[in-house]
């Protein structure tokens, strides 16, 4: 088996944890980033959630443990086909620049929703009006929220399930990360700017996570974030740039409309755009979400419709930090499994 | 004779057991996705005759499947088949039928017992 190399596509978190164990196992593994960093979109999140962990603490213990575990790390690549020669894989990538390998990792992982698509909430059009992606940002950059107009903002509203669970924007699927996210968020607001008021609208609280629940329980407890059932309909941009949005208080039975200052949009997870490429050249196969199709879901979640071609993270379905990296350690179980059952 | 009623109060309960389904089913054969509704409320937020009365195109669903007939058919006439709520329904449910269908199916119940 330790003849047998491995090629990663994608060095976000799934892509790194997976490279790093099947190294430690003796593999000879190459790590394929299309950017210049590997990290992938941890690289621009300010906190996790539960804990309010660093991102950047895990990337770099991650990027030390490819690396020790001697990891052969190529940035700046884009693969975009994967031919299959036998037994072996040959990958393309842009100019020419090929790979070979005997297994093939595919952890392409998400795009963001594009919230502009959603033109009733005014993102893009409106200054007031951001995404939870633009919050880390701005966090990660600035370490402190504030309005268009420069002001610490008195009043925001989170909305949940943005491009998610929405059969408008072609989206059924729950992302699943976005709930927790968004108590995150309030908690990082409230604790920031205590005279803050923050409201967040949800059709379902979806807090599956063993530490999700009591997060939940301090931002009532200790924060006093406001909980309002109702799905936003739309949201308008008033003279003094403040936002105007509607719902309805669905637990009063009645509309309601407030004045916020800002506007936090949770926007969910997409399959990935890299992904489609790959898929399209490579008789891939995907589900129902657009997210690659495990052969199992059940007992080959990470074993790809193709034979020899496996897959790992955002890739499969929206997940949450930790779950990436279980499932990236479970891809690289079910390659060394590939390895020792075949016949040689 | 003084009035011993208050001893024999009607049932506050919604009874499952009764359940009036002569409209459900009807607007279920023809407008199927109704089903789907998760009582999000961005139907209601945008409603036009909601913000002015008290109408509410969301409870008008949920009594449709609870067979509260007759606050149903009283209700309904406050809509305006303006559609906004067909627009942002995230189940894409053509609410705008739904309301259609109650107030045909009413109508023909109506002309059953008129007739009968």
């Amino acid at each position: 088996m330790n003849n047998k190399h491995v090629a990663v596509i994608g060095g976000g978190i799934a892509g790194m944890e997976a490279a790093s164990v099947l190294a430690r196992q003796g593999l000879k593994v190459t790590l394929i980033e299309k950017q210049a960093n590997t990290g992938g979109k941890l690289n621009d999140w300010d906190h996790l959630f539960p804990d309010f962990s660093s991102p950047d603490e895990l990337v770099n213990s991650l990027a030390n443990k490819t690396k020790d575990s001697g990891v052969n790390t190529v940035c700046n690549t884009e693969i975009s086909r994967i031919e299959r020669n036998g037994k072996r894989f040959e990958l393309r990538a842009n100019q020419d620049v090929r790979f070979f390998a005997d297994a093939v990792l595919v952890a392409s992982g998400f795009n963001v929703f594009d919230a502009t698509i959603k033109e009733e909430y005014g993102y893009g059009l409106f200054g007031n009006v951001i995404t939870s992606v633009d919050f880390e940002k701005r966090m990660k950059k600035h370490g402190q929220l504030h309005t268009i107009q420069g002001t610490a903002p008195k009043r925001v509203a989170i909305i949940h399930c943005v491009g998610s669970r929405d059969a408008k924007v072609g989206n059924t699927y729950c992302s699943k990360v976005c709930c927790i996210t968004g108590i995150k968020q309030a908690i990082e607001i409230s604790e920031m700017l205590p005279d803050c008021e923050v409201f967040c609208f949800y059709m379902d609280l979806r807090l599956y996570g063993s530490k999700f629940d009591s997060l939940y329980l301090q931002a009532q407890k200790r924060h006093k974030i406001q909980f309002i059932r109702g799905r936003l309909s739309e949201a308008a941009e008033r003279a003094d740039k403040s936002i105007q949005i509607k719902a309805e208080d669905t637990l009063q039975g009645r509309p309601l409309r407030m004045t916020v200052d800002m506007v936090i949009l949770l926007v969910g997870m997409e399959p990935g755009v890299s992904t489609s490429q790959l898929i399209q050249k490579n008789q891939m196969t995907v589900d129902e979400n657009g997210f690659l199709k495990s052969a199992n879901m059940h007992c080959a979640r990470n074993q790809s419709t193709q034979e020899g071609i496996f897959m790992t993270g955002t890739a499969i379905c929206p997940m949450a930090v930790n779950e990436t990296l279980e499932n990236a350690r479970s891809a690289a179980t079910e390659i060394i499994h590939f390895f020792e059952n075949r016949r040689p | 004779m003084n009035d011993l009623s208050f001893l024999k109060p009607a049932s506050r309960q919604i009874d499952f057991d009764n359940f009036d389904d002569r409209l459900l089913l009807y607007v279920l054969k023809y407008e199927p996705s109704f089903f789907t509704c998760i009582s999000c409320g961005g139907c209601t937020a945008t409603c036009s005759a909601g913000n002015l009365t008290n109408f509410n195109v969301r409870k008008i669903g949920l009594w449709l499947r609870r067979g509260e007939t007759e606050k149903l058919s009283e209700e309904i006439q406050k809509c305006m088949f303006c559609g906004k709520c067909t627009l942002v329904c995230p189940r894409d449910i053509n609410i705008r039928n739904v309301i259609l269908l109650i107030k045909k199916r009413i109508a023909m119940l109506k002309n059953e017992n008129t007739t009968a």
